[in-house]
């Protein structure tokens, strides 16, 4: 992922603090099953929660048509934490019905904000390589 | 006859249940996704009843929430 997304997306997150900030991700991914995020939706959480949210089934549908259009497949989501670590919670776990998704979740907690990317499948989960790539550097 | 699923071209027998459809694709927990059809939502009641027809598009939607 750019580092142009990677800084829009805390700002996002931050602007919407003390709730919960969510949307999806697409982008290409490769055979070998390498993704590439290119584009971050920023969705409403219809929760307005500070610890929980949801996303709306009818701006989902209007994002991935929006994918569609691009030429981009839907990769996945992501959510803030606005006060917890980026590791899924028990209810993200139980809640993450689709295991072809890439689980993003920022944590908010500390002064550096922290994402990691998740693969989620029978209430397990494991810590995807995420990098934010910089010109030839990644982080 | 031909459908777009979650945005790829692909063939199907005639008259193909949007059920049969859920099973082919193997789609995960049905239960918590909501289909789209030519971009109009599709009740849970009406799967079984819902048959599909040449060109359409179809898109399933998973359940996103979660805490923290």
């Amino acid at each position: 992922m750019d580092y142009n997304l990677y800084d829009d997306l805390i700002n996002y997150a931050k602007e919407h603090l003390p709730e919960e900030a969510c949307g999806l991700l697409a982008g290409e991914e490769e055979k070998d099953g390498t993704r590439f995020i290119k584009k971050i939706y920023y969705l409403e959480n219809i929760d307005h929660a500070s610890d929980h949210f949801s996303l709306d089934a009818k701006d989902q549908m209007e994002a991935v048509k929006d994918m569609r259009k691009l030429g981009l497949k839907p990769l996945g989501n992501w959510h803030s934490h606005p006060e917890s670590p980026s590791r899924p919670s028990l209810e993200d776990i139980k809640l993450a019905y689709d295991s072809k998704a890439s689980y993003f979740i920022l944590s908010l907690m500390a002064k550096n904000p922290v994402l990691n990317s998740y693969h989620v499948e029978n209430e397990i989960y494991e810590k995807e390589d995420l990098r934010i790539v910089s010109g030839d550097y990644y982080y | 006859m031909t459908i777009t699923v979650a945005g790829e071209k692909k063939e199907y027998k005639d008259d193909l249940k949007l059920t049969e459809l859920i099973e082919i694709e193997e789609v995960e927990t049905p239960q918590y996704v909501t289909v789209s059809i030519n971009d109009e939502f599709i009740s849970f009641d009406d799967r079984e009843t819902t048959v599909l027809k040449e060109g359409d598009s179809v898109e399933f939607l998973y359940f996103m929430g979660g805490g923290c």
